[in-house]
């Protein structure tokens, strides 16, 4: 789709069509790293070519079955060896829009398993055996979330997948859904099965269409197999999914804003409890995951909970994806094993920063994450451990920044995502995040004092504890942060009116020197 | 279940106090004469938990509740006046102050006023946040009311209010974050919407966002307490 790869196929394709071999050209979801695409491998003697181009075609039809085209080739061992791949292991091997594709690689396993082998007491049981927690940000434990819906009374029981991805510079959702639609669809019913639910919605943002329409045409496939609808698998399960799309509202990935816009309300939170556990949309139980939750349950489901529990660290089990953003040699997507080192996936796997700048930070977690310093390169990734250092592991967003990014006008942009994104339901957070902004404009704008810091750093505390949901709780993330580990960059705009990585633009103040004042 | 097992005892602020199961801590607080700030809470409509004023700490938990949402459990310890609480009350009001174009020496509502009183009572003696002043419009369509979006906190109170009782939803949000309004109908002026010209937003309005043109300049004190008699009345036929 993106870097000219429709137009490569179509030659691929044609250049197989004209050849005497025996070819099959075959689109995939995303494999990874974006910044060496269009890719394009051969199989079985897997050869991995990068920013192929359509010319390219023939030569590398000819080249089959004898030695790889060499100025094609790339060298992503680092990149590749290093990560585990739970949530993307069809990343790279399966035509999304081919249901076959996805069961020849195991897919839908699970669910027939699930179905016919166990207990919907059995699967929250494996699920909390394998301490997956909550992908979408929020690390809550997911056996316990399921294990609540289960428990709670009513007929009708809602499961929802929250696909609403809203984070700038983050796409491990949306790779999933336009990679692997029915890993999601197969998490979904399995965790229907779970918790008693019969009917369940994918919320997915509008800015997804090929998410959308490749959701929509596995739904499609799915039914036509007897894997969604009545009766599943020949058994008495009935389920079925539907899609709603988002209208472009960060909020909206809040849970109970997101049930709000599915009902057709105005997307706003509300305080909780009740939780959507117990009263969620039109007021009944409801399961809501994630994405990339609902993408881990079948392989879970499959090879046990232990096998997930065994990677990963003490508290954070299995693998999590990141998009790795920003100054970073290799940009895309990677899925590592929690408990990793920032500096293992920075330098390693991301290849570390090009253009021989030197790193600076890397914000994880969002526009409400908290940009972590060269220093603390070293801290493994876990919910726990990203939360000490004033950022959160969020859905999965990693922006790296070198020397040439002002970290105040870093926290100014971010905060400034959050003013035009606040619902502006609570005052803490629509008021709030609109004086954030205009103290740090004032100064990356060299016209800022200290008391403006202090009172910044007061209005912080207040926003953090005060705000309704998420949005507002952690909007100050990035502020505090960068105060907290770039102190010194707020003082040089702020005293000696200077931008030290020369991005905002400062007028030079008027020089008072000593003899004017004498 | 029995009488005895839906009372619950609590402690607020040291007092130890009984109160019926699924009370708010709000509810139980006002019984008591425990005075706890809130904005968007108003006797008779549904509760949003959106001023963020009525926050009060819970023992052996960090995080903040709304008391006005918040359902009490037994033995629950709550402290509703700490410095915690009273530094971000302050705040939070110092945003209002700011946000929008308060200037009470020229508003229908000076003595009157929700916001002003609670600013008062809880000190508030200067705003060192930058002001926004901003540009924003007064729709005085209608034949006996004034909207002044100056003076508006966004509390929704008469959101709820045309909705929830008077049953006739003209009032709604447009917009998202700062730039939130209330609107009328889709964005409509109040006097040609479908309004009933009912007055119960008027007198459920905390500030001087919404007026009765006949008070123009003179004392314009609101009467929002025949909310939960309406109610009342209501539920008893």
């Amino acid at each position: 789709m993106s870097q000219g790869a429709d137009r490569l196929r179509e030659a691929l394709e044609k250049a197989a069509g004209a050849s005497d071999k025996n070819v099959l050209v075959r689109r995939t979801g995303c494999m990874g790293p974006c910044s060496s695409g269009p890719l394009v491998r051969v199989d079985p003697e897997e050869h991995l070519y990068h920013h192929v181009k359509a010319d390219n075609a023939d030569a590398i039809v000819a080249s089959l079955g004898g030695p790889p085209v060499p100025e094609l080739q790339c060298d992503l061992n680092d990149h590749f060896d290093r990560q585990v791949r739970v949530v993307l292991e069809n990343a790279g091997y399966i035509d999304p829009e081919k249901i076959d594709d996805y069961i020849g690689r195991d897919g839908y396993k699970a669910l027939l398993t699930a179905l016919t082998e166990m207990t919907p007491n059995g699967v929250i049981h494996r699920i909390t055996e394998s301490g997956l927690r909550g992908r979408g940000g929020g690390g809550y434990p997911t056996g316990l979330k399921w294990g609540t819906v289960a428990k709670a009374s009513g007929e009708l029981k809602y499961v929802v997948c929250n696909g609403d991805e809203g984070d700038p510079g983050a796409f491990m959702d949306r790779s999933v859904m336009e990679g692997d639609p029915h890993r999601v669809i197969e998490g979904m019913a399995i965790a229907a099965y779970a918790v008693g639910a019969s009917k369940g919605f994918i919320y997915v943002r509008a800015e997804y269409p090929v998410a959308v329409s490749r959701l929509t045409t596995a739904i499609r496939e799915a039914r036509r197999r007897g894997l969604l609808g009545n009766g599943i698998c020949n058994t008495p399960f009935n389920f079925d999914v539907e899609i709603r799309l988002g209208a472009g509202a960060f909020v909206c990935g809040e849970e109970t804003a997101l049930l709000a816009s599915v009902e057709g309300r105005r997307g706003t939170p509300r305080t909780r409890p009740p939780y959507p556990a117990v009263s969620g949309l039109f007021g009944k139980p409801t399961l809501l995951n994630n994405v990339e939750t609902y993408a881990n349950i079948a392989p879970i489901v499959r090879n046990g909970g232990k096998w997930f529990a065994n990677m990963g660290s003490e508290r954070s089990k299995g693998t999590k994806v990141f998009a790795l953003t920003g100054k970073i040699a290799n940009t895309g997507l990677v899925e590592v094993p929690m408990g990793i080192k920032l500096r293992e996936i920075i330098e390693v796997i991301g290849g570390g920063v090009p253009g021989g700048h030197t790193f600076k930070a890397v914000q994880t977690g969002g526009p409400s994450g908290g940009c972590i310093p060269a220093e603390m390169l070293d801290l493994g990734v876990s919910y726990d451990a990203l939360m000490a250092v004033g950022s959160i592991m969020g859905s999965g967003g990693m922006i790296v920044m070198d020397d040439t990014s002002c970290m105040v006008n870093v926290a100014k942009f971010f905060v400034e995502f959050c003013m035009t994104e606040s619902c502006g339901k609570c005052i803490p957070c629509r008021a709030g995040t609109a004086q954030m902004f205009t103290l740090l404009t004032r100064i990356c704008d060299g016209k800022g004092t200290m008391d403006d810091l202090d009172l910044l750093i007061s209005l912080c505390e207040t926003i953090k504890e005060t705000s309704l949901c998420g949005l507002g709780m952690t909007a100050p993330n990035p502020v505090l942060s960068t105060i907290k580990y770039f102190r010194n960059e707020y003082i040089e705009h702020i005293v000696h009116k200077r931008c030290p990585a020369g991005v905002c633009n400062i007028e030079a103040p008027v020089a008072v020197s000593a003899e004017v004042l004498a | 279940m029995s009488e005895s097992m839906g009372v619950k005892t609590l402690i607020i602020d040291g007092q130890e106090l009984s109160a019926r199961a699924g009370q708010t801590i709000l509810e139980v607080a006002r019984e008591n004469e425990i005075n706890i700030p809130t904005l968007c809470h108003l006797e008779g409509l549904s509760n949003v938990g959106a001023c963020r004023l009525c926050l009060v700490e819970i023992k052996g938990s960090n995080k903040l509740l709304p008391a006005c949402v918040a359902n009490i459990h037994e033995g629950m310890e709550v402290v509703t006046n700490s410095e915690r609480l009273k530094k971000h009350r302050l705040v939070i009001l110092e945003l209002l102050f700011a946000e929008r174009n308060h200037i009470c020496a020229v508003c229908v509502s000076n003595g009157h006023c929700e916001l002003q009183a609670l600013a008062q009572e809880l000190g508030l003696t200067h705003i060192s946040l930058p002001y926004r002043n901003p540009a924003l419009t007064v729709d005085a369509s209608h034949e006996r009311f004034t909207a002044d979006h100056n003076r508006c906190i966004l509390c929704m109170r008469c959101v709820r209010a045309c909705a929830e009782i008077e049953g006739a939803h003209i009032w709604d949000v447009m917009g998202r974050g700062i730039d939130s309004i209330v609107i009328t109908d889709l964005h409509d002026d109040w006097g040609s919407s479908a309004c009933t010209r009912c007055g119960k937003c008027v007198q459920c309005c905390p500030t001087g966002a919404l007026f009765d043109k006949s008070k123009i300049g003179s004392d314009h004190p609101k009467y929002p307490d025949f909310l939960p008699y309406l109610n009342l009345m209501r539920e008893a036929r």
